[in-house]
């Protein structure tokens, strides 16, 4: 029992220290192919601190809310977070919430960022809160459409069971994994504001989404918004992981080496993806706003389509 | 004994509107009607919990000798009467409660309070009902005295026309159910419920009984395209009444949809689950985009009722599917689902409902355009108003994410279902679903952001008053029942397991009983669910980063003048508005939907006048349906408008036309 919470306490950690280090890695990749020196890999970790340590500006109507929304961000992106998988599958909590309930607190955490932009009333935190609701109004179901496909093939919703399964030798090569694999990947990169939807590096200008949104925010509260953001962007990788990359997982035992293995193997898939993100967002360009649309209706119809194949065969 | 102390409720209910009607232009007329109404909800809601608690073992009978002379009137309380007689007054007794304060700021009491007691009674007479003529009268007692209700304001722009609009759908609605409850007596003329119960009338019969039941309950609460009138009527109440109306009506009649399919009309057929998945399917969609359409606050959430009218349509429908292929578990989990939205979509509704009341009372508007900044001058309201929001937009931790996540379940059990049709229709159904959930959250961003946060666009807003005590009351007890049906769903669900168990033969598995208080729909290697730890770990998180940051970090802070990118504006008219925010979606959803368009005027150079932008936006299904109808029937008065201005000769003869016309077929009849 002490082992099973200190395991869960340590996947709680674990993503927690990780997911800074994740966007100072994508950030380094980044600027080395763009020839740049680029930051050092522990910045973020500096700006959180530093930022943490300053004081708070609040506007003048800033209400109750726009003060407590970074922590509920928080509170739920990093519940969320460490409800995924990483190093080992079936830890002490991980049945608490399925993978729908886990979309579900990501959408709890983007309706708070929503209102967090529009409560000072700026046009700016008006146009970010909007866009964001129209890119989530396609995301969200695209996520869940692909979850039903994944969901029909592994004979559950749980994350740790879809993970052993998906582990096991059953699984083959199927048509409706392939959609689901390409849909998700669409829609993480929706969810994280990467390029081409949103670029996580601009500020000011009219295209931005998720900058805007939080343009109000400083000091603290600032800091938890970014971390958020950071640990979204760990979520979604290790969700891909998890499920389209599962080697290494400790799925059932818990000795020290395959928890070794599955922590190495973990940070391994992290490395991989980073530089894979890096690499995909210097080779294109961003897109304008109301080309989202089409590119995450083609998620949701590929994710539909997975649906509809496995409803017509489980073969697929 | 619990349907006798219900039929006493309602018959104080009765007694009080009588009174209501004497001493509705007192002063205490007020406290005295909602008071006593709060009084015998709250009696007739206990007696029923406690029936539907003790698993309902048998449906008590009692037959009252009125109405029609040689049939008498049947009640009945079975489980699933019980489950609906806990929704109705659960509404009431809070909605009583807000009118306690709510109600002193009504213009006209003359007008409200006698209705008020009358139609929740009429609310509980159609549930508890047990023969098809007891049925009826109680459905358009139900619709006449919320009708009045309507019309309590009635010099208000617009009130009177949805009225008219009301009155004549819900005629045809009454109309469609008379139908159908004649095709279920049969020849013999047999009403009571028991005797429909018994002979399962041919597939032909009941093809046409679902279909009118469809139209009949459907139009009443709301299903696409009978819509048209609730966001019409449901804004047009005073606020208590608007929330029953939305809250608990619209139940009322999935009532009678429920009690008529899955009781009275014998063992389903497959491809009814199809017709009433697609009716699901596109309203819960429509419904959530004419609601993010709209800037009415009390209009947006009357839309909204239909989404989820939608949503347990869903439900409801897949119960079909797997009870018509003899599937008992999934069919429970399916109703089960579909009835635990209609209890958790009564409550925050009415929640939502009564926010809006207060913001209408506190500061005259309901037009969202003109409100803004309303956390500050009414924090309280604003509180709850936001729990609403959440927990509308099933989100976690809060009770409406429980049921659509029991729906979505529900939809991964179902490639087992054998039919073609259904296989490719419930995964369409289920993106229907997921997009209207989206879309829900989007809505209610725009609802809270739009009239709570940013700053106060009218002078009005800005000297908004936190509302009374007694509202306030109302809305905390409703917000904490959503927290709490979020966190502990599971006794809820196990409440609901002998109405599945009396309709479809079996239940979900016990949830109470399941560790740590998750919740299971089949088994916990497939799915399962734990808002207690789902809330407490954020609670936990959130509290130790903020424990910390404060602690270790910082906890300075400074107000200063908004930033916005270091060109402030001094107007409040450049925030966001309620339509500048649907924009991105009405360009993504609306140009279909909607047809809808964007043009701007604008002036040539020199020229004083303002620039314009007019958004243009057509709702296909008036223009479509309705609009035909009502042009049809202008043309046909103008026509025979003529026959009015007649001499007595020709009159006569008309009706001596008429006289022979109608003799004629009598004759020529074999």
């Amino acid at each position: 029992m002490i082992r099973d919470f200190t395991l869960q306490g340590a996947q709680m950690l674990l993503v927690l220290l990780l997911a800074p280090l994740l966007t100072g890695f994508v950030r380094k990749v980044k600027a080395r192919f763009q020839r740049r020196l680029g930051p050092p890999l522990i910045q973020p970790y500096r700006d959180l601190i530093r930022l943490m340590r300053k004081e708070v500006v609040l506007a003048d109507n800033a209400s109750w809310l726009f003060r407590i929304n970074p922590y509920l961000i928080f509170a739920a992106t990093w519940v969320a977070a460490a409800l995924v998988p990483t190093f080992k599958t079936g830890l002490l909590f991980s049945w608490s919430a399925d993978l729908i309930a886990l979309i579900a607190l990501l959408g709890s955490a983007r309706f708070f960022l929503a209102l967090g932009g529009l409560d000072v009333g700026t046009s700016f935190g008006g146009i970010g809160a909007s866009r964001e609701m129209m890119i989530a109004s396609l995301a969200e179901p695209a996520m869940i459409m692909i979850v039903f496909t994944l969901a029909l093939v592994a004979g559950s919703t749980q994350l740790a069971t879809m993970a052993a399964y998906m582990n096991s030798p059953e699984v083959g090569l199927r048509m409706s994994l392939a959609l689901g694999l390409v849909a998700l990947i669409m829609v993480a990169i929706a969810e994280n504001a990467r390029i081409p939807i949103d670029n996580p590096a601009t500020h000011l200008e009219l295209t931005m989404v998720h900058e805007a949104m939080v343009l109000e925010y400083s000091g603290r509260h600032l800091a938890l918004i970014e971390f958020s953001a950071s640990l979204k962007l760990l979520l979604y990788i290790s969700l891909l992981a998890c499920l389209f990359a599962p080697w290494g997982l400790a799925v059932t035992k818990a000795d020290s080496i395959s928890l070794a293995i599955g922590v190495l193997a973990y940070l391994g898939k992290l490395l991989v993806s980073g530089f894979l993100l890096a690499l995909f967002e210097t080779t294109i360009a961003k897109m304008r706003v109301f080309r989202v649309p089409e590119f995450l209706g083609a998620a949701l119809m590929l994710g539909l389509l997975g649906t509809l194949l496995l409803f017509v065969s489980r073969s697929f | 004994m619990p349907l006798s102390v219900t039929m006493s409720c309602v018959a104080i209910l009765l007694v009080a509107t009588c009174v209501a009607i004497a001493i509705s232009r007192m002063q205490a007329a007020s406290s005295f009607v909602y008071g006593l109404t709060l009084l015998s909800s709250l009696t007739a809601l206990f007696a029923a919990l406690v029936h539907l608690i003790g698993g309902a073992p048998m449906s008590l009978m009692v037959t009252l000798p009125l109405g029609l002379p040689w049939l008498g009137a049947h009640f009945q309380m079975d489980a699933l009467a019980a489950f609906f007689i806990i929704v109705v007054n659960l509404g009431a007794a809070v909605a009583s409660l807000f009118a306690l304060g709510y109600g002193r700021h009504e213009d006209e009491p003359h007008r409200v309070l006698p209705f008020y007691p009358a139609f929740v009674a009429g609310m509980n007479l159609v549930v508890l009902a047990d023969d098809a003529f007891t049925f009826l009268a109680s459905w358009e007692f139900m619709s006449l005295s919320s009708w009045s209700l309507v019309m309590a304001h009635h010099r208000a722009r617009d009130n009177t026309q949805a009225g008219y609009v009301y009155l004549v759908m819900a005629s045809f609605g009454t109309f469609a159910l008379l139908l159908a409850y004649g095709m279920l007596a049969g020849p013999d003329g047999s009403y009571a419920f028991a005797a429909m119960r018994a002979n399962h009338p041919s597939s032909g019969i009941a093809t046409v009984v679902l279909i009118l039941v469809l139209v009949g309950a459907g139009s009443k609460a709301g299903l696409l395209p009978l819509h048209v009138w609730l966001p019409l009527a449901h804004p047009a109440a005073p606020s208590q009444v608007s929330a029953l109306m939305s809250g608990v009506m619209t139940k009322v009649a999935v009532y009678a949809f429920v009690r008529i399919v899955f009781d009275l009309l014998g063992p389903p057929a497959w491809w009814w689950s199809m017709v009433v998945l697609a009716f699901g399917g596109v309203t819960a969609m429509m419904g959530v985009l004419y609601a993010l359409m709209q800037h009415d606050l009390k209009r947006l959430l009357a839309y909204h009722t239909v989404e989820n009218i939608g949503i347990i349509f869903i439900g409801l429908g897949l119960a079909l599917a797997f009870a018509a292929h003899r599937m008992p578990a999934a069919a429970a989990l399916a109703l089960t689902a579909g009835l635990l939205h209609v209890f958790n979509h009564s409550v925050f509704k009415s929640l939502l409902f009564f926010g809006a009341g207060a913001v209408q009372t506190s500061t005259g508007e309901r037009d969202m355009e003109h409100l803004g900044g309303l956390i500050h001058r009414m924090p309280m309201t604003a509180f709850v108003f936001l729990v609403g929001c959440v927990a509308i937009s099933a989100l976690p931790p809060f009770n409406g994410f429980v049921s659509e996540w029991l729906t979505f379940q529900a939809i991964l059990l179902s490639p087992q279902l054998p039919s073609w049709g259904l296989k490719l229709l419930v995964p369409a159904v289920g993106g229907l679903l997921a997009l209207s959930a989206a879309l829900a959250a989007a809505c209610f961003v725009k609802a809270f952001g739009v009239a709570f946060l940013g700053r106060p666009r009218t002078d009005a807003a800005e000297r908004a008053r936190e509302t009374d005590k007694w509202s306030l009351s109302a809305m905390f007890f409703l917000a904490a029942l959503c927290l709490v049906a979020g966190i502990l769903p599971g006794p809820f669900i196990d409440t609901l397991a002998p109405v599945a168990k009396g309709l479809v033969g079996d239940r979900m598995p016990t949830q109470t009983a399941v560790e740590w208080l998750s919740i299971v729909p089949i088994a916990e290697s497939r799915s399962s669910y734990n808002g207690m730890l789902v809330f407490l770990f954020m609670a936990i998180s959130g509290t130790l980063a903020a424990f910390a940051i404060h602690r270790l970090a910082s906890n300075a802070l400074r107000r200063a003048p908004l930033w916005d990118c270091g060109y402030p504006d001094a107007g409040s008219a450049t925030q966001y508005t309620a339509g500048s925010f649907a924009q991105p979606i009405r360009r993504v959803f609306g140009t279909v939907v909607f047809r809808a368009g964007e043009h701007v005027e604008m002036p040539p150079p020199g020229d004083g006048r303002p620039a314009r932008f007019n958004v243009d936006l057509r709702d296909l299904i008036w223009d479509t349906l309705y609009a035909p109808v009502a042009d049809g029937v202008v043309f046909a008065a103008d026509r025979l408008n003529h026959l009015q201005f007649q001499t007595i000769r020709r009159y006569l003869s008309l009706v001596f036309l008429a006289l022979v016309s109608l003799l004629l077929p009598l004759a020529i009849w074999p």
